[in-house]
């Protein structure tokens, strides 16, 4: 892992300066709204029907939310706590705020009261403004607790009628207040507005924290205005794409692709009707930029194969043979090597049969750019969409870089790296093998934790904690958490994430947990993918009662046992790596849950937690026993607390030779 | 549980008896039910909370017995009729349109009141667009309310149970009706289906206003939901107010334990 100082500035950093007429949101969507006031800037799907939403309609919203805001007695520097699905209110109320010179900070709306109540307190917001009675009443449960918070404004009414709590009040009757207001005090937002700079603080975002308490990353209009312009130059993207907005608002990627670079560009944001109707949405809306995480993908390419094993025999096998032939195409084309000529030909038959309908199928037929981010992704399934055309590349970034570091170039995309820098940032490579960057989106610290942000940030350069390097083409490479790569007993290099995402391309297997660090090898704790292993024991008639009992079926164990036969098998020509193979594993009786705090609500393994929860389990694979005995608490969507028993059962793969 | 308040009876039913053959159903049966509230009616497998039910819904002719309906004689009405008048009703065993969509089904519901001559209809022109257009509107908040977004076009036979029954509770609230008779809406639910069920029943009642007249067997629920509750057993009458009233009765506790019946 240590290696020397590898590569660095590969392009000279763009100046810092903002023209100071658009150096914040407010100032950009004023300006919006008179150059492209005609032109759609956000859609949602309402009853059916997609509701479009001008720029001059966007300005005007925000604007009288911000003076209901205002009338309530809101001071520059207050903060405002959004939580809800993303809705074009929730983000007109953060350009509101930041109208005012405010801090919108977004909370993830399936949070806990818990988790809520520590970032109100901590962000000291005054105002809230969520979506509906869900969120309400989380809320008035935290302001019980939180007496800074003072005032929470809802956007659904629903179930809220017969409330009768103090300073609670709908969006309809803000906006009212706001009329009002603006009547008695007629220039006050346009004076608000032009007193904002680029050195504001335009949003804190808490990250998730796979260790201790969130920390409150203060991104400010400057980080975020020259990292989504600097992108999306970078991409051509411009004001007639569409992008979804369905990732979680309190999510730094959401927050630079549904607006900031919406903003930024004029392109417009379309909000999904529910969490459950986003694919179907996906489709009538045919986004041309688009987001998503690993596990997405994962989803999408599982209810794909689902549905193609339940088709009628010859077009299943029709269409397994193209996407065999796709994929030949493509490891030709990653490898820059032309593909052979019978496989183009049929490639160009698949278009029409098979990669052309399927894509369409899947609302993906006017992707232009699409990334994936945020865990590595597993190398077929990266191959699968970019075989049918979809244009899916790596990036990466964090919080702390106002969402974005690397990015692919188009027509230089690999398997294994996340692509060059992007203009104006530079990465470098620590002693330690750790990542580092500066940039112009580097965050200005976080909030009320100086302590934590000396550790990160130092002479403007951002300790990321992954590791990485670089290959010779300057592409960076991540393999894993800096703090989680480790030495198995023998010495040999132990990268757990490398495997589990390994392990996680089988569609059976939904989450993996490796652990080796200072053991002789390596084992994994694993658990299955309930809509793929179940359909696959309906097809084979095997009945099972819940989830715990499907996962200990022996049938079951056997089908994952070869996958993980698979994964040895690659490990095998891996070179340096070619020992970390997993000679046993287990299937965990119930799934890792944010809410049991496994993994963290956008599904990063908390190993520290799970070494410790499921002590007993890893110790058990290390035993040589069969089977171990264990009890878990799991906390449902409520709060109740409830125990689940099982007999686990421990199995040994085989170790393939080099 | 809910502040009980005094209400203006919306459904009278006075005593209504029902007889197959050898089988007494139904025997003198009398209930009040007021504008607005949410009724259980409750009882052992056989009771006759069914046959109340499509006394009602004028599925079947009482015998004996006299009901009036929002101030009016109603006792000898066809299903057509009592529907007309604003009474709309789920079954026991879910009864949609298996090959229809989610929406297809639910646009059902809003049958009677579609206005319209055949040739309008045909040609979907003029006021026939126009009532279509302001009717499936009206449907899509239903869609809304009941978070059914996501199935709207799946077949209707395709949908777990949990969720046809949802469907047949939104066919049912597209008739726009004043008395809402649910039979058995919980039956075969796990705990978080019916948690969403009642919150649905609930959302109904406050929303639109509409009256509610539901049977259900589990007493959390009764006891959680309901204003009023009228307990049955072998076609009788024996208990009839709120649920705290209902659940201390002798008489309930008897026909429930299964004891007193030589």
């Amino acid at each position: 892992m240590t290696r020397a100082t590898a590569a660095a500035a590969i392009h000279p950093r763009p100046p810092l300066a903002l023209d100071p007429a658009l150096d914040t949101f407010p100032k950009i969507v004023v300006d919006n709204a008179r150059r492209l006031g005609d032109k759609v800037a956000i859609r949602e799907k309402n009853l059916g029907i997609w509701q479009s939403h001008t720029w001059s309609q966007y300005l005007a919203e925000a604007r009288l939310i911000a003076l209901g805001l205002a009338s309530l007695g809101f001071a520059r520097g207050d903060k405002t706590a959004v939580v809800g699905d993303n809705r074009p209110a929730l983000y007109w109320a953060m350009l509101a705020t930041q109208a005012l010179g405010g801090v919108p900070v977004p909370l993830y709306q399936d949070s806990i009261e818990k988790e809520m109540e520590f970032i109100v307190d901590h962000a000291e917001a005054r105002f809230a403004i969520v979506e509906d009675q869900e969120q309400v009443d989380k809320l008035l449960q935290v302001r019980a607790a939180c007496p800074r918070l003072e005032y929470i404004v809802y956007d659904d009414p629903r179930g809220l009628r017969h409330y009768r709590e103090e300073r609670l009040l709908s969006l309809t009757e803000l906006k009212e207040r706001g009329e009002k207001f603006e009547r008695e005090n007629p220039d006050l937002l346009e004076r608000e507005i032009a007193r904002g700079t680029g050195a504001d603080v335009a949003i804190i975002c808490y990250t998730s924290g796979t260790t201790g308490q969130p920390k409150g990353t203060m991104l400010t209009h400057a980080n975020l205005i020259l990292t989504a312009r600097s992108a999306a130059a970078f991409e051509g993207l411009g004001a007639d794409d569409e992008v979804v907005a369905y990732l979680p608002m309190a999510w730094v990627g959401d927050h630079m692709f549904s607006f900031a670079q919406s903003l930024v560009t004029g392109f417009a944001t379309n909000c999904p009707e529910s969490a459950a109707t986003v694919l179907a949405d996906l489709k009538e809306i045919g986004p041309t930029y688009f987001f998503a995480p690993p596990r997405i993908w994962e989803n999408i390419l599982t209810s794909v194969m689902i549905r193609v094993d339940d088709a009628w025999a010859p077009k299943r096998r029709m269409v397994r043979f193209f996407l065999d032939v796709a994929r030949r195409v493509e490891r030709a084309r990653l490898a820059h090597r032309a593909p052979a000529a019978l496989d183009r030909l049929l490639y160009a038959l698949g278009r029409v049969l098979v990669y052309g309908p399927l894509r369409d199928n899947l609302g993906m037929r006017r992707i232009r750019v699409a990334y994936t981010a945020g865990e590595a992704i597993g190398p077929e399934l990266f191959e699968f969409y970019r075989s049918l055309g979809i244009n899916v590349k790596q990036l990466y970034g964090m919080t702390e870089s106002s969402a974005l570091i690397c990015i692919q170039k188009d027509g230089d995309v690999k398997l294994d790296t996340v692509g060059t820098p992007l203009p104006g940032v530079e990465v470098t490579i620590a002693p330690t093998g750790e990542v580092l960057f500066r940039s112009p989106g580097v965050f200005k610290g976080y909030f009320k934790n100086d302590e934590a942000t000396r550790q990160t940030l130092e002479d403007g350069w951002v300790h990321t904690g992954d590791a990485g390097m670089f290959d010779r083409e300057g592409h960076l490479k991540i393999i894993d958490r800096a703090r989680d790569v480790g030495r198995l007993a023998g010495g040999t290099l132990f990268a757990p994430k490398y495997l589990e995402n390994k392990l996680k391309f089988s569609p059976f297997i939904k989450e993996a947990v490796c652990v080796g660090d200072g053991r002789p090898f390596v084992v994994a704790l694993l658990n299955i993918d309930l809509a793929a292993v179940g359909n696959w024991a309906e097809r084979r008639n095997i009945a099972y009662t819940s989830y715990t009992d499907l996962a200990q079926k022996p049938e079951v164990y056997e089908l994952v046992r070869e996958a993980v036969n698979r994964v040895n098998a690659s490990l095998a020509e891996d070179g340096e790596l070619a020992a970390a193979q997993i000679r046993k594993f287990l299937l965990l009786h119930k799934e890792l849950d944010p809410d049991d705090q496994e993994i963290t609500r956008t599904r990063k393994v908390r190993r520290g937690f799970i070494a410790q929860k499921y002590a007993a389990l890893i110790e058990g694979l290390y035993s040589g026993a069969g089977h171990v005995k264990v009890e878990a608490q799991v906390t449902y969507e409520d709060g109740r607390v409830g125990t689940v028993r099982a007999d686990v059962r421990i199995a040994d793969a085989a170790v393939a030779g080099a | 549980m809910r502040v009980p308040e005094a209400r203006a009876p919306l459904l009278e039913v006075d005593g209504i008896s029902v007889r197959f053959g050898a089988v007494q159903a139904l025997q003198g049966v009398s209930l009040t039910i007021g504008r607005g509230e949410i009724a259980a009616i409750i009882g052992p497998n056989g009771a006759g909370k069914t046959s109340l039910l499509n006394v009602i819904s004028g599925f079947y002719r009482p015998t004996e017995g006299h009901i009036r309906f929002d101030g009016k004689d109603r006792t000898h009405l066809k299903p057509y009729d009592v529907a007309e008048l604003g009474i709309a009703r789920t079954f026991q065993n879910v009864a949609l349109f298996k090959g229809m969509s989610v929406l297809d089904n639910i646009m059902t519901g809003r049958l009677l009141k579609m206005k319209g001559s055949f040739l309008t209809e045909a040609l979907y022109w003029g006021p026939a667009r126009r009532q279509e257009l302001a009717h499936r509107a009206f449907v899509e908040r239903i869609i809304d309310f009941l978070e059914i977004q996501a199935i709207r076009k799946t077949p209707a036979g395709r949908l777990p149970y949990g969720l046809q029954k949802r469907v047949e509770l939104a066919r049912a609230l597209a008739a726009e009706p004043t008395l809402l008779l649910l039979d058995e809406p919980m039956a075969g639910m796990n705990l978080e289906e019916k948690e969403d069920m009642c919150r649905f029943v609930l959302g109904v009642n406050d929303e639109f206003g509409t009256t509610i007249a539901l049977i259900e067997h589990d007493m959390s629920v009764v006891m959680d939901i309901s204003d009023h509750v009228v307990a049955l057993d072998y076609g009788r009458k024996i208990a009839d107010g709120t649920p705290a009233e209902v659940r201390t009765d002798p008489a309930v506790i008897d026909a429930y334990l299964g004891v007193a019946h030589a």
